[in-house]
């Protein structure tokens, strides 16, 4: 077949930018089945296929996108599924240009191939054919628990189902999905895929039950009791870091978990549903990843006249995904780089007035790589807003090293596990995700829910 | 899906519920408390374990109808299910160890303070309970907690049933009197356990008290509920919902509950002229 020699990416439809900041309606529209042919054709089809490698779970990419090129939709979506349990959720939420598509070669001399928009193309198209199928192995009558229903969980959970265990999930929220539910935004990924991506995963027989917070209702000790052999515990970022600033208490300062829980999860934006939302004129968003990005998006959505992003270092060490960053732009959000947080103000009834702010310079590199940001001293100046959201990460949920004997953990609370096998310093206790690295993206607490799956494997095989 | 088991009004404010969860009945204690979501497009509220039998599986929980879920979970009836119930969350309350404790019940307080009277009773500590209502037509529980105390002292604010004063008095009245406490437990609205803090304090008398603040998930991931005690910010679901109550900012945590008032007023109002139509 012949090589589409076009140089850049094939545009991705989307929403225009003055309509998309007032709804939550999916900003990215997705391919039609010639742009998706047409981008398929871009692929060299390398031999050494450097695009798998910057993969953690190992997509084949020139075989399913080859799948695309010869109009074989369904035939690259099971490629895909073959070692991604979740393809609609990754071809959206993804870093592709820090992994996949970072090592194509078509992006020497212009825009790598689009893989994440063509993973998320075939995915789409499989959901519409709503092809149901059975891929679960014969049950080799060994059971497992999985503790969260996040990324990570969920795709150990699929691996290992595959495999032919008898899988449990715990979900601690009354819906799965974990921060592809609560975190995550409609607009950059909606519900009902995730949904359908979980139901896929139930029809192959892994079992979910909600409502169950581990380390409450149940602890691991227990887990065992009743017969499960290995457990994987996948339970995410918990606790929010604040700023550590005077005036956190204000109302009007919360965590970007509450703010984007309480709009993706329990749907505060609708008419329909009852959680209250914060609503502000002007909202400052404090970090630079993908969470502020979604938190400055949503409260723009939610109709703030005025949306900061506050981060301390410069555009270039931003870690959120350079789509988001572009789109958060494009909808208007302010970026006030090299600036960080100093003090929040409020009135007399204490109700945030202003976000007391200082500047900063890079100076040299910190353990990171990322050059260290250094106040200018005097610099203060204040910016006057009504809401101040935090998204400058989070530590790991306690509740369960602190309810497991045997569990240990880092002075973050992160929790230590073998760097190979993932396994706890519990036999039979696996763990990955941001339990294990603090917060990180979707597509690493995939990588160590697959890898985990594999030991876990290893180990019940073994026994 | 969670069935309710018996229903009754406690007063014309607030009722009881037993609700079919034997996992949680199983485990959870006194201090602790769950979340529950009555329907799809519902909130998640926190309400505190009142009691829980693990023998028939069910847990008690009580509710005034101060907003709209609290008004739509009162709609439910004997047989009518709760979507989701997810507990018990929190830490219990460490009662061990204890000789005399004065336990103090502000309004819908009474029934939180209910269950830490009763751990205590059959553990044979010698409690003096000092429940506070506003008036005499609204006292409930009267004769659960006369069963869980040594002594039992109803007041009214109007002197209605005949005692009058704030639980804040009989309290300071039983001080001053001599009697002493290893513990005090407060549990009510924030302007009377910090009234009762005020009145421990100068005597050292160890004081702890119930926090109910905003939150979501209830496991420690959206920081809603956070307040700061002895200078640190802390998490009602994962580190409390009980503090030590002279620690507590209370300036703060007053001021923190105000944040939804508005948005709660407008739901509320909406749902009651839903209904009245």
């Amino acid at each position: 077949m012949a090589i589409n020699n076009q140089p850049n990416k094939t545009p991705m439809p989307e929403q225009d930018p003055q309509i998309r900041a007032t709804n939550f309606d999916e900003v990215a529209c997705g391919y039609t089945e010639e742009m998706a042919v047409n981008e398929a054709q871009r692929c060299l089809n390398c031999k050494h296929k450097p695009c798998v490698s910057g993969c953690p779970v190992n997509v084949q990419i020139p075989d399913f996108i080859a799948k695309i090129a010869s109009g074989e939709f369904e035939g690259a979506y099971q490629v895909i599924r073959g070692t991604n349990a979740l393809p609609a959720v990754c071809g959206r939420v993804c870093p592709q240009e820090k992994q996949c598509e970072s090592k194509c070669v078509r992006g020497i001399k212009g825009e790598p191939v689009a893989i994440g928009r063509l993973e998320r193309f075939a995915a789409d198209m499989h959901m519409k054919t709503e092809i149901s199928q059975s891929e679960g192995a014969p049950h080799n009558g060994h059971r497992v628990a999985v503790v969260g229903s996040g990324p990570a969980g969920l795709t150990c959970a699929g691996d290992l189902n595959k495999l032919g265990y008898d899988v449990t999930v715990f979900e601690a929220f009354h819906t799965a999905g974990g921060v592809l539910m609560y975190g995550i935004p409609e607009f950059r990924l909606p519900k009902d895929i995730v949904q359908k991506e979980i139901a896929a995963l139930k029809d192959a027989g892994v079992d979910i039950q909600t409502n169950m917070v581990i380390g409450k209702i149940l602890d691991v000790d227990e887990l065992f009791e009743q017969g499960y052999e290995a457990v994987f515990i996948g339970s995410g970022a918990g606790l929010p870091s604040f700023m550590g600033i005077p005036g956190e208490g204000l109302l009007g300062v919360l965590s970007a978990n509450e703010f984007l829980t309480r709009i993706n999860l329990m749907k505060g934006y609708r008419e329909d549903y009852d959680t209250p939302v914060p609503r502000a004129k002007r909202v400052a968003v404090v970090g630079g990843g993908n969470v502020a990005m979604d938190a400055a998006r949503c409260a723009k959505r939610l109709g703030a006249e005025k949306v900061y992003v506050v981060y301390r270092r410069g555009e270039e060490e931003m870690p959120a995904r350079l789509e988001e960053i572009h789109h958060a732009k494009e909808e208007g959000i302010e970026f006030l780089f090299l600036t960080a947080p100093a003090a929040v103000h409020g009135d007399e009834n204490g109700f945030v007035t202003s976000l007391e702010c200082v500047s900063m310079e890079l100076t040299e590199p910190d353990e990171s790589g990322r050059r260290r940001p250094c106040e200018i001293k005097g610099s203060n100046h204040l910016l006057e807003v009504d809401m101040v959201i935090a998204a400058i990460g989070n530590s790991p949920n306690p509740l369960i090293r602190t309810t497991t004997p045997g569990l240990e953990a880092n002075r973050r609370g992160c929790l230590v596990v073998n760097e190979d096998t993932l396994q706890t310093t519990r036999e039979g206790v696996y763990a990955g995700g941001d339990a294990v690295t603090g917060a990180a993206t979707v597509i690493l607490a995939m990588g160590a829910g697959k890898k985990a799956a594999a030991s876990i494997h290893e180990y019940l095989m073994g026994k | 899906m969670y069935k309710i088991v018996s229903k009754r009004a406690l007063n014309a404010f607030v009722s009881l519920m037993e609700i079919d969860a034997p996992l949680i009945a199983a485990k959870g204690k006194a201090g602790q408390f769950v979340i529950l979501r009555v329907n799809e497009t519902g909130e998640r509220i926190p309400l505190t374990l009142a009691d829980e039998d693990p023998e028939r599986g069910t847990i008690t929980i009580m509710y005034q109808k101060v907003g709209k879920t609290t008004d739509l979970l009162d709609t439910l009836n004997v047989g009518d299910s709760i979507l989701d119930v997810v507990g018990p969350l929190g830490k219990a309350t460490e009662l061990d160890g204890y000789t005399r404790v004065a336990v103090v019940g502000g309004g819908v307080g009474c029934a939180i303070a209910y269950p830490e009277a009763k751990a205590l009773h059959r553990l044979g500590t010698h409690v003096d309970m000092i429940a506070g209502f506003r008036n005499k037509d609204i006292i409930m529980l009267e004769e659960e907690l006369e069963k869980v105390s040594s002594r039992l002292f109803v007041m009214t604010d109007d002197g209605s049933n005949g005692n009058k004063g704030f639980v804040t008095a009989k309290l300071q009245e039983l001080l001053d009197v001599g009697e002493e406490y290893d513990l005090v437990i407060a549990i009510g609205p924030l302007p009377m356990m910090r009234a009762v803090a005020n009145v421990t304090k100068p005597y050292g008398i160890k004081t702890i008290v119930s926090m109910n603040p905003i939150m979501v998930d209830g496991t420690g991931m959206c920081g809603g509920c956070r307040l700061t005690v002895g200078g640190e910010t802390k998490f009602a679901c994962v580190d409390g919902p009980e503090f030590d109550a002279h620690e507590v900012d209370w300036d703060e945590a007053m001021h923190r509950l105000g944040q939804y008032k508005e948005q709660e007023h407008t739901c509320r109002m909406t749902f009651m002229e839903g209904r009245n139509a």
